[in-house]
């Protein structure tokens, strides 16, 4: 999903840094409110954050004949909300482009609207719809969202491209192109990183649930069948 | 088995199956070494078609290949080592917590 350093033109740079910018401002706002309010959610936020790290650098072959990497996103998205999750995504995104030269500076605002914005925003609604229903469980939730993170993130890039480059003058076209290119390559990807984090989300549920209720991620019925499944 | 460990481990066989299967049946997008390419190269190929090009280039880019390896092996060990740490004292914070209990 990273849109090579250079490979769009000034305007469109602009555009999505600004348009990037209030999600990941506000972002670092909430993070320090809610790293001041309880200081005990800073490991949960660490491994999340950890989780973009190390899912992001994974680079993964796939049935196009190509590889790509998943975006780690769907357990942050999930737990913390997209706002929090822009700010982490773009951590990552800015370690890549300084020092592997994946993505770039002037694509910065794109590949974070597209990684660390568009993705967990929606892969968030997903999650929080499922959840009200009562009857997904965390594992399958969880699931569910990492795995749509991934592929919004893919289309919102195929899209990004489109808009600058059409094929025959049609943007249409050139969006089928591109997500040719991505989004069926994510597929595969986005179960297997789906199957991480929901197996993650269950261990975590397990281990420190604590913290997940108090983020209103679970209630205490939930939390001792999964742990009675560990008995 | 525990319902927990027979769940992770078939997540993980899934995962080695989907990988294994997608090497053995597809056939590589590219010869020799072009194959598996990356698909953010991909694109760019595809960009570089239409006669465009790059305004700006990366202010640095790694050298050559295997430095490049080396700071996604520095990327995902950051990361790693977060998650192992966290997970390690989570996971005797909660052993802890029961032996306590029993005892009581």
């Amino acid at each position: 999903m990273h849109i090579m350093e250079g490979y769009l033109p000034i305007g469109w740079c602009i555009f999505w840094a600004v348009l990037s910018a209030p999600f990941v401002i506000y972002g670092i706002w909430k993070m320090t409110k809610m790293i001041q309010e309880d200081r005990r959610v800073l490991p949960l936020m660490a491994v999340c954050g950890a989780f973009v790290f190390v899912l992001s650098a994974l680079k993964i072959p796939s049935v196009t004949g190509s590889c790509s990497h998943p975006t780690g996103t769907g357990l942050s998205a999930a737990f913390f909300g997209p706002f929090i999750t822009s700010v982490l995504g773009t951590i990552v995104l800015l370690f890549q482009a300084l020092l592997l030269a994946h993505g770039g500076l002037t694509t910065l605002g794109a590949n974070v609207f597209s990684m660390a914005i568009a993705g967990p925003f929606i892969a968030w609604l997903v999650f929080v719809g499922l959840r009200k229903t009562g009857k997904v469980g965390i594992g399958l939730a969880v699931f569910i969202t990492a795995a749509v993170a991934n592929l919004v993130t893919y289309t919102v890039t195929s899209l990004q491209l489109a808009l600058v480059f059409p094929v025959d003058g049609s943007i249409l076209n050139a969006f089928i192109a591109f997500a040719g290119i991505f989004a069926i390559t994510q597929i595969p990807l986005a179960i297997i990183e789906g199957i991480i984090c929901g197996l993650v989300a269950k261990y975590i549920v397990r281990v420190k649930p604590e913290i997940l209720k108090k983020l209103g991620i679970i209630q205490d019925e939930e939390i001792a069948k999964i742990q009675g499944e560990a008995v | 088995m525990k319902k927990s460990h027979l769940e992770i481990l078939v997540g993980v066989l899934v995962i080695v199956l989907l990988v294994v299967a997608t090497l053995v049946i597809v056939p590589s997008g590219g010869d020799g070494e072009e194959g598996w390419g990356g698909a953010d190269g991909g694109a760019a190929e595809m960009i570089d078609e239409t006669g465009y090009i790059p305004w700006f280039n990366s202010i640095w880019a790694p050298p050559s290949g295997e430095i490049e390896s080396l700071f996604f092996c520095i990327q995902t060990a950051i990361g790693a080592i977060i998650i192992g740490y966290f997970f390690g004292y989570w996971n005797a914070s909660a052993k802890a917590r029961r032996g306590k209990q029993e005892e009581e």
